[in-house]
């Protein structure tokens, strides 16, 4: 369209161009640039106010630039901070997340990947029922579960522990995991199956072999979703993951909210990027992908 | 090809039912098929041909009856131990695998030794003249190599039947000349027994030995080419087949003449179906655009007609006129110059029409 515009336009001949709505294109940058300060203002004021000492913070504007930055409240969010009697920062946090993260992730995709692709091309009796089950699944809000699934846990003897906290994530996950999966595979031709069961390809050899491979859209889709949704993840945490696996957002928390002494802005602030680094890198790393992993999480809205 | 002396049917189906849900795509279908015999289920979308040749390569479950493959009973096997091979009209070519390892997959995948698959791999790529291909992906090829990819997928299987659905349906009309030729080289060649899917009747035409006429779930006619283009069953198969198609007049019997409003033709010479058949019953009058020729054979039977549309096809050029006020085309040389409005002689012989039951469209 630049090109076009900026192309010599031949004197003598008075060729009506069309004309560009203007007006609309002025308002739609301004609507733009209106949402983007909004979700960038509260970055903007936490990022300075962690830079800031209490001093300066205790003087109000919160707009104003820190006068000299200091990566203090940082170092205190990250292992001095008090979350509840210890007083050992959210660092603990941070790799029981990652503990919970890795093996939920994983499970949950793996899992996932197998039930969608079992219910995509191959008819499998009650295939639909539990396709329709799972969907039902992934449409029912789970605090609902929580209680039985708090009775059930320590039961087994899982409750309050890493086991207990990743078959959790993976339960909930598999709804959309399936779902996501199952579409995925489904929009692969036919043919391409058929043709593997003619080549004398089993169920698990078609899986590895020939869909594995062509997996990767979805199974970067699947991670997104995953890693984000279970980083970010608070209650069930909080619930099932027990004293010793308590997930970073859970600390966080803590620190923001003990109740002793006086508010240290600086540190909440720090610590709240801290725990909103990881999903804040996949965003960034995952560009294009981020996108299609959010709309494919709108099915579960 | 008739080498073998005792004619051991290479595919037997018997009483073969289909059903999905509650409809039935295919009833009590009986078909035998002889070894190394080109067959080519032919008959437009929906008609159940692809549904059959599904159910021969075991990719679809059957309600009913009983498949036979090389005198094995394979009604319940796994596609693989069918002895078969197939060719999908997407090619359904692994993505993420190259040539080499597309041909060699099925191989691999059933533990035939290493010398063995490179022995067949190299077989087939020299048939199909992959061999500059073996290391691209899919995606780096073009249509025509595609399918000729997949074929060589079939070949290395080294199996008594190949079966195609419709493998040539996505490619333009040259690259599908060219593919036609080669498979027919190939069945040539190999001497497999071969069934062919296609809704496209030049396709079945040039390659088949058998054609086998389908309409909804029922074979019409099976039948070598010429007999089905020549002596159609029935009035589908009669429209069906033929291009540019025939033209049908809908009028009576009136003993051996054919009653057309004011114009009667007298059928003499037509073979009439054995039993009885009701003297004064409707009937339709079916004529090839090419048994009719411009004033020149002196038998049979001439009328005048008036030249309606003229439309050249480079070879031949197809006039349209009327007969007892119903259109016709005639075939004629593409070399002739004609003009719209002209009043021509036009002789067919009746020995050559078909005439149907306008009731069942059964062939009288």
């Amino acid at each position: 369209m630049r090109a076009a515009a900026s192309a010599p336009v031949p004197t003598g001949t008075p060729v009506a161009r069309p004309r560009r709505p203007i007006a609309g294109r002025v308002a739609l940058y301004a609507a733009l640039a209106v949402a983007a300060l909004f979700f960038i203002t509260p970055l903007y004021i936490m990022t300075v106010t962690s830079l800031k000492s209490m001093d300066e913070i205790r003087q109000g504007g919160i707009f104003a630039l820190p006068a000299s930055p200091s990566l203090k409240a940082w170092t205190a969010a990250w292992s001095e901070a008090c979350t509840g009697l210890k007083c050992t920062g959210i660092s603990d946090g941070f790799f029981n997340s990652l503990r919970i993260l890795v093996p939920s992730v994983a499970l949950s995709i793996v899992l996932g990947a197998v039930t969608g692709y079992a219910l995509s091309h191959r008819r499998i009796r009650g295939g639909n029922v539990l396709f329709a089950a799972l969907l039902l699944g992934a449409f029912m809000p789970y605090q609902v579960f929580i209680y039985p699934l708090v009775r059930l846990f320590s039961a087994v003897g899982i409750y309050g522990s890493l086991a207990g906290i990743v078959l959790v994530h993976v339960i909930f996950g598999l709804p959309v995991m399936t779902l996501l999966f199952r579409n995925y595979y489904s929009s692969l031709p036919v043919d391409l199956f058929k043709a593997a069961r003619v080549d004398g390809a089993g169920f698990w050899q078609i899986f590895f072999y020939v869909v594995l491979p062509m997996s990767t859209p979805a199974l970067v889709v699947a991670a997104i979703l995953q890693i984000t949704g279970i980083w970010n993840d608070f209650i069930l945490g909080l619930v099932f993951a027990g004293r010793d696996n308590l997930p970073m957002t859970v600390l966080l928390n803590n620190v923001v909210n003990s109740s002793q002494g006086e508010k240290l802005y600086n540190v909440n602030m720090a610590a709240t990027i801290l725990t909103a680094l990881l999903p804040l890198a996949v965003y960034f790393l995952s560009g294009r992908w981020f996108v299609r992993g959010i709309a494919a999480g709108g099915v579960k809205g | 090809m008739t080498n073998s002396s005792r004619p051991a049917p290479s595919v037997v189906v018997r009483d073969l039912q289909i059903r999905y849900g509650g409809h039935t795509a295919i009833e009590d279908l009986d078909l035998e098929i002889r070894r190394g015999e080109f067959l080519v289920l032919l008959g437009p979308s929906g008609c159940g041909k692809s549904t059959l040749l599904n159910a021969i390569a075991g990719l679809l479950d059957v309600s009913g009856g009983e498949i036979s493959i090389s005198g094995k009973d394979v009604t319940f096997a796994e596609p693989k131990d069918r002895g078969i091979g197939m060719v999908f009209q997407s090619y359904a070519l692994y993505p993420r695998m190259s040539v080499a390892e597309n041909l060699s997959f099925g191989l691999r995948m059933n533990g035939v030794p290493k010398g063995e698959i490179a022995r067949r791999v190299e077989k087939a790529s020299r048939m199909l003249q992959l061999d500059p291909l073996l290391q691209r992906k899919p995606a780096e090829l073009s249509g025509g190599q595609r399918q000729r990819v997949a074929i060589g997928r079939a070949l290395v299987r080294e199996v008594d039947v190949f079966l195609f659905d419709e493998p040539l349906s996505n490619l333009d009309a040259k690259l599908r000349a060219e593919l036609r030729v080669e498979i027919k080289r190939l069945h040539q060649s190999l001497g497999n027994t071969m069934i062919y899917v296609t809704h496209d009747q030049i396709e079945a035409l040039t390659l088949a030995d058998r054609i086998a006429v389908m309409k909804g779930g029922v074979i019409q006619q099976l039948a070598p080419p010429i007999e089905v283009y020549q002596r159609p069953v029935n009035r589908f198969v009669a429209a069906f087949i033929g291009s540019p198609a025939m033209s049908f007049f809908d009028g009576r019997l009136d003993g051996d003449v054919f009653v057309l409003g004011q114009v009667r033709i007298p059928l003499s010479g037509y073979a009439f179906a054995d039993g009885s058949r009701d003297p004064g019953a409707p009937v339709t009058l079916g004529v090839r655009p090419e048994h009719v020729s411009v004033a020149g054979a002196a038998s049979g039977y001439a009328f005048d007609g008036r030249v309606a549309v003229v439309e050249p096809m480079g070879a031949d050029t197809l006039l349209w006129t009327e007969l007892g006020g119903q259109p016709m085309s005639v075939r004629v040389d593409g070399e002739r110059v004609f003009e719209v409005g002209q009043t021509l002689r036009f002789t067919f012989d009746p020995a050559r029409l078909s005439v149907f039951d306008a009731a069942t469209g059964e062939r009288v």
